[in-house]
């Protein structure tokens, strides 16, 4: 599904992402794991398309796509989907606004009607049970003066009615308690099928007792330095990112 | 081209003409104030850009035309009218074609008891009392060149009356239409509305035109909140893109009077509004609110002044901005707080957004403090469309564009939102969605 081929991407001139090599199938999940100032929450916006960074070389195929050269919104509209990690407030906009708006724009792409009224307010209801968000929420304006946890679980309710192929969670779990940490959890584990994938971009190893991933990257100074099973998250936890930067040294001058 | 007579020499030749063809228009009173605000305009000079209060307002446009009073009576049909209405529902209807009332296209509802809604020639008939007392009481002529020209050569405006403790209950919506195959016209709107003690209305001062002809209106339009009165303001500016509109509201609030202004501003080439408040009594409530569209090379000025001069008074002052192209906008608030103006509160906020790199916009809040009890505060900003936000939209699958609308939208909404008659939001929403594509 998701093919990333030796990304190097900059920002102001300096270069976050160093060659980064990473591929994602239908049905899997992925974390990606790294210490703060790695590159994890880069590669997420880059691949979301924020125009800000640059691609230096590199590429990245998704579902036989070029994806860089896809705006923003087209990536959406293929399927792409970054839950942010600090999700935007924009007062003035109430959150279903955004989501009428949002899903109609993708039908349109896909040469498919609008949703009518009704079939729209039934969907939205139905996705918000997922992350047991209160129906008063959705005329509420885009995340202004919600608590983090609501932020993060509006964050998985939009995911759940755009319904994407290929989901980017970056530091959901940053600033959540435990109850909201599994309700969070939850909204994804029932969203993920054979035909989605999810990447989830975590400092802690905490989400991931929840969210069980298939592959654990682990990403130092733009590069992905070890990858394992979900075991090397465990291992991470319990000995901390010193180790492997120790390893990684020993690797470099070893 | 043919030559073009100067602006002041202009109106002073042509007011024999003007005299002449006054009917009973001309009584007594009402003439010596005409012919001393005449006095005024020739005595007055044209504001430049060296002058403090058009620091930012170039009017030598407006100047190089000879605008004509209008020569014939128009006929508009109700159709014509009926897409300047808000939706279906019950308004009374007081229609203005090129400045002249016309009573067939006007509409009332059943107004209480003493209540009058129609035009101010007729009141200076009908009701002598009223205009000898209030008219020309607010906007003085003596120090603005366009009110002393607008005095000078007053003829018709809108004109509503509501007695003690009336309250009308469905809006009275104004319309100046102007409507002119020959070019270059002025109209002088020339309005007085009066709301006794205990009273409450409505009321929509809207000027719209059927084309986008050069013409100039200027017009002059003074309120008066007795004790206890509620007015609700709304004026709504849709003028042809290449029209002048220079325009002036005072409003007179005595003790514990109520009022509210939504200054709506989509039209004209050059415009300048200027809205006065003053608190004359204890207790009164000022709400001046604002919301300027513009494009091309459209000029807006507000200039807004809220006087306290008495104790115990709030004011809420919110003014928006939305320019684009080579849009020009110009706000300046001035909130007056007088020794004895104890236990004030004032609030004055304004924000623009600019979304093309050759708007601009000048904003100067101004507070000036006599007393000491008090709370007020003034803040602007100038600022472009949220990226973050708009990222975040675009990331949802919503395009550049709807993206943009949105945000715009939302940027109007709390100004919208602050209108209490929900059609005149409807109307207004339309507008921003016509415009942004949305």
């Amino acid at each position: 599904m998701l093919e990333v081929k030796n990304l190097y991407t900059s920002i102001d001139g300096n270069e976050i992402l160093k060659g980064i090599n990473l591929n994602v199938n239908a049905g899997e999940v992925h974390a990606i794991m790294g210490p703060n100032g790695s590159g994890k929450s880069t590669l997420a916006q880059v691949l979301a398309g924020r125009e800000e960074y640059e691609v230096i070389k590199g590429e990245v195929i998704y579902q036989g796509k070029n994806l860089l050269d896809l705006s923003a919104e087209d990536r959406a509209r293929e399927g792409v989907f970054l839950a942010f990690q600090y999700p935007v407030e924009i007062p003035g906009v109430s959150n279903v606004n955004l989501l009428k708006t949002a899903v109609n724009e993708i039908r349109k792409y896909h040469n498919e009607d609008e949703l009518d009224a009704i079939d729209f307010l039934n969907l939205i209801k139905e996705k918000m049970k997922l992350v047991e968000l209160d129906e008063s929420f959705i005329k509420r304006s885009v995340n202004e003066g919600f608590s983090g946890g609501e932020k993060k679980r509006n964050e998985i309710f939009q995911m759940a009615v755009l319904n994407p192929k290929l989901a980017i969670l970056d530091e959901t779990d940053s600033g959540l308690d435990i109850d909201a940490l599994k309700v969070v959890a939850n909204g994804v584990n029932k969203l993920k099928s054979r035909d989605n994938a999810t990447v989830v971009v975590t400092h802690y190893q905490r989400l991931l007792e929840y969210i069980i991933p298939d592959f654990v990257h682990v990403l130092y100074k733009g590069q992905i330095v070890k990858s394992g099973g979900k075991e090397l998250a465990f291992e991470l936890e319990e000995k901390g990112y010193d180790w492997l930067k120790n390893d990684k040294k020993e690797v470099v001058t070893g | 081209m043919e030559n073009i007579i100067d602006f002041k020499e202009w109106f002073v030749k042509n007011y024999k003409t003007f005299e002449d063809n006054l009917n009973g228009e001309k009584t007594p009173e009402l003439h010596r104030i005409r012919k001393e605000a005449l006095k005024n305009f020739s005595d007055l000079s044209l504001p430049t850009l060296k002058d403090e209060e058009w620091r930012y307002t170039n009017i030598s446009p407006l100047l190089k035309y000879n605008f004509i009073l209008p020569q014939e009576d128009l006929k508009i049909s109700d159709k014509q009218v009926k897409k300047f209405l808000f939706g279906e529902i019950d308004s009374n209807i007081l229609i203005f074609i090129n400045g002249k009332f016309s009573e067939e296209n006007s509409k009332l509802l059943n107004l209480p008891e003493g209540t009058i809604a129609g035009s101010i020639s007729d009141a200076v008939k009908n009701n002598p009392e009223i205009i000898e007392k209030h008219f020309s009481k607010y906007a003085s002529p003596s120090n603005q060149i366009f009110t002393a020209l607008s005095t000078a050569y007053t003829k018709d405006g809108a004109f509503v009356y509501i007695p003690d403790g009336k309250i009308v209950e469905e809006p009275i919506h104004i319309i100046f239409i102007t409507s002119t195959s020959e070019d270059k016209i002025i109209t002088q709107p020339r309005n007085l509305f009066v709301a006794s003690e205990n009273s409450q209305v409505t009321i929509i001062e809207h000027y719209v035109s059927e084309n986008n002809n050069i013409y100039f209106t200027n017009s002059v339009t003074e309120i008066v909140a007795s004790d206890n009165a509620i007015v609700d303001h709304y004026k709504i500016q849709e003028e042809s893109i290449n029209a002048f509109h220079i325009a002036r509201v005072e409003i007179d609030q005595e003790r514990n009077s109520n009022f509210t202004s939504h200054s709506i501003s989509t039209g004209g080439v050059i415009t300048r509004n200027d809205i006065n408040a003053r608190f004359n009594g204890d207790g009164g409530e000022c709400t001046l609110n604002g919301l300027f569209l513009l494009q091309d090379n459209q000029l807006f000025d507000a200039h807004t002044l809220i006087d306290h001069a008495n104790p115990h008074c709030n004011s809420h002052e919110h003014y928006k901005g939305i320019l684009d192209d080579s849009a020009r906008g110009v706000f300046n608030g001035k909130v007056f707080v007088r020794q004895d103006a104890q236990k004030t509160n004032a609030f004055q906020q304004n924000n623009n957004i600019l979304l093309s790199n050759n708007a601009l916009v000048n904003t100067k809040p101004q507070l000036e403090i006599f007393a000491d009890d008090v709370k007020c505060s003034h803040g602007a900003t100038i600022g472009q469309i949220d990226e973050e936000a708009r990222f975040y939209l675009k990331s949802r699958g919503i395009g550049e564009e709807a993206a943009n609308a949105i945000l715009i939208h939302a940027f109007a909404s709390d100004v919208i939102k602050s209108m209490k008659m929900e059609p005149v939001r409807n109307y207004l929403e339309d507008i921003l969605s016509k415009r942004f594509n949305q």
